[in-house]
């Protein structure tokens, strides 16, 4: 089946925004989530020597941050060749 | 050779570095001028953003904050990393493509609208400067401290610096000394962190220490320990916030998303070759900064560990050396309250009113006089927070080669800091207010011409801040992150996620944004500063968090009045739909 080039990036669109909202979802929930409203409860917990809680809140929403924007710079990437949108072509 | 040469030496060799990087770099188009000439590596261009990213404030004043409220300090830990998550997956890549000059190019271009346009010009200059001129200020203290020289002269020799690079080299210049400063700064926190961490704990990386057994012969981890002592002296657990949940979500979601919305910040990314590259150099600028926020909650807790056991309880005879340097710069102060010679620290101001005023003389044990008034509690010893980076190295007895480092690396971090926001205030008065709306038929050469005169301008004012600083300066710095994320960041992410936003709403939403959120900081701050306590802020919200609401509530008008009023243009759907879409990157710049 042929799709016009519209119909194409709205594709494109749609899949960006499927993986961004995943990845905001995990954003949320390290940060907001675990260092901020369930810190209390996983203090209970311990890790490296740190109250679980305490560590999410300095240390552990920091480096899943990191990895976050390098997961969807690298699966944005195969998006981009999967549709036939990648910048590719400017990097020559 | 003494730690005053030392530290000479390092600030001068620094300097001399960034120069010769000024001269070798020299923008010679508008293109280098406001975006590097577009073609910066992503790496590169990360390790700039975390060089313009990471202030004087997050170098001497972080790791200081969180030394003294413990778990509360996370929001900015949280808040100053977590909006690079926001600017990688919402903004960044879409204004790569985007490929102008200027955050306001965005907006008025995306809005069709020139008042639109202006309305983000008032909300970036009002941000940037704010901004800069704390980072002017921080050079001052570094200086007076350090080079023994008096605040002023430092704050001129620190523009005249600046004034090089940023008015010569423009954002070409600014990226690769922003580079420089970058290794300096991070090698200059890095190394007394480690130091530290080895001395205390015998764990070389800082980011554990924290965690591990102190080696005391305790049994205890750093933070418990912290946490024990701290509870003896009167003083809430370290490991224990005393904010309420909301107010700690409201203020760390304003830092977050104000950070996505800083105009200084979002400019690097024009300087990408493309849209994946922007994509990945948001990663690389995030790593090099959590580098630095990483070990800033490490430093923080060994420092306020090692300052209560050197401190408390100490004749002040055998105070260490440092006690007394920092005494001079007005910073730490020790009223003798029981006159007994001894130092006692513990929970509560030490003085009223609580910053010291010395009188001029010096008391029975050499400490410098103060004129302020006794208050109750037992704490006999002002310290300013301030000094706990500066004076870490000190207080844990390091080589004095250690200590010129964290010099440079001050600076390094201020003035790296300053040239990018200078940048961003003269390229929107030469570009989006003269070029695009009082004199568009200016040549490129004339307009280079204005970015200078508008950099040169922008550099005497930020230091005529720093000198004589305005006393809401230090206040309102915090602020600049609310009210970005309550008027920019909206606009920008509904100029690019929905295509049915137009310009009554956007402008209207930026207005309610920065009006609402300007007001309630201002009604607290300045006007019934008494009312200033959780019973009386909306919903237990205190002014630092109140972007955030100001935030939904710009969201909640623009996307209202846009679907009351007509849709925008066909040709700004299709700008939409252009900047959705990664290919095109290069000729899109090539306007």
């Amino acid at each position: 089946m042929k799709t016009t080039p519209s119909d194409n990036n709205k594709a494109y669109w749609r899949a960006n925004i499927s993986l961004l909202s995943k990845l905001l979802v995990v954003w949320f929930v390290v940060s907001f989530g675990c260092g901020i409203i369930l810190v209390d409860w996983l203090d209970q917990f311990s890790l490296f020597g740190f109250k679980l809680g305490f560590w999410f809140a300095q240390q552990g929403a920091i480096y899943v941050f990191v990895a976050l924007i390098f997961i969807y710079a690298w699966r944005m990437k195969i998006i981009d060749r999967q549709f036939g949108v990648s910048d590719d072509e400017d990097e020559a | 050779m003494s730690t005053q040469m030392l530290t000479y030496l390092f600030v001068g060799l620094s300097f001399a570095l960034y120069i010769g990087i000024a001269i070798w770099s020299r923008a010679s188009s508008t293109k280098d001028f406001y975006v590097a000439g577009g073609g910066v590596h992503p790496v590169v261009n990360g390790m700039a953003t975390a060089a313009d990213w990471m202030s004087a404030a997050s170098f001497i004043s972080m790791a200081g904050i969180i030394s003294f409220v413990g778990r509360d300090g996370s929001v900015y830990l949280l808040g100053w990393t977590g909006g690079y998550v926001l600017l990688a997956f919402l903004l960044a890549p879409y204004l790569r493509k985007f490929g102008r000059f200027t955050v306001p190019d965005f907006i008025g271009e995306r809005y069709y609208s020139r008042a639109a346009r202006i309305v983000a010009v008032v909300c970036l200059i009002f941000v940037s400067f704010t901004y800069v001129a704390g980072q002017m200020r921080g050079v001052g203290i570094v200086f007076s401290r350090f080079l023994e020289v008096d605040v002023s002269t430092g704050v001129i020799i620190g523009m005249a610096v600046v004034f090089m690079y940023a008015v010569l080299g423009g954002m070409k210049g600014i990226t690769y000394t922003q580079v420089a400063q970058y290794c300096v700064l991070i090698f200059a926190y890095m190394v007394p962190a480690i130091f530290i961490s080895i001395m205390m704990t015998d764990n070389p990386i800082p980011q554990l220490g924290f965690g591990s057994e102190v080696n005391d012969g305790s049994g205890l981890s750093v933070l418990e320990k912290l946490d024990s002592v701290l509870l003896d002296l009167g003083f809430s657990a370290y490991t224990e916030g005393s904010k309420s949940t909301i107010d700690v979500f409201a203020i760390t979601a304003a830092l977050m998303f104000g950070t996505a919305g800083l105009p200084h910040v979002l400019v690097r990314f024009f300087t990408v070759p493309n849209v994946s590259d922007a994509r990945l150099s948001a990663g690389y600028a995030l790593v090099f900064i959590a580098i630095l926020y990483t070990t800033a909650p490490a430093v923080a807790s060994f420092a306020r560990l090692n300052l209560v056991d050197t401190v408390h309880n100490t004749p002040y005879a055998e105070a260490p050396e440092w006690f007394g340097n920092w005494e001079d710069t007005g910073l730490i102060a020790w009223q003798d309250k029981n006159n007994d010679g001894i130092m006692q620290y513990g929970s509560g101001a030490a003085l009223s009113p609580t910053k010291p005023s010395f009188e001029g003389n010096t008391g029975a044990h050499g400490e410098r006089l103060l004129n302020n008034q006794p208050t109750e509690s037992i704490n006999e010893v002002y310290i300013d927070r301030d000094i706990m980076v500066l004076a870490n190295p000190e207080i844990a007895g390091l080589p004095g080669w250690v200590i010129a480092l964290v010099a440079a690396g001050g600076v390094a971090a201020a003035l790296s800091t300053a040239a990018g926001l200078l940048l961003v205030i003269s390229s929107s008065i030469s570009h989006d207010l003269l070029k695009k709306t009082l004199l568009p038929k200016i040549t490129e050469k004339q307009e280079l011409l204005y970015a200078r005169i508008a950099a040169a301008a922008a550099v005497c004012i930020a230091g005529l801040f720093g000198i004589y600083p305005p006393a809401f300066v230090a206040q309102v710095v915090a602020f600049a992150f609310g009210l970005a994320a309550a008027s920019l960041f909206p606009a920008l992410l509904l100029g690019i996620f929905s295509k049915r936003a137009n310009k009554e709403g956007a402008i209207s939403g930026m207005l309610v944004g920065l009006v609402f959120t300007f007001s309630y900081i201002a009604y607290f701050k300045f006007v019934a500063p008494e009312l200033n306590s959780a019973e009386h802020w909306l919903w237990g919200i205190s002014p630092e968090g109140i972007g955030t609401i100001g935030m939904i509530l710009n969201f909640v008008i623009a996307i209202t009045v846009s679907r009351l009023t007509a849709k925008p243009p066909q040709s700004v759907q299709e700008l939409v739909d252009n900047i959705r879409i990664p290919s095109g990157a290069k000729a899109a710049t090539n306007h």
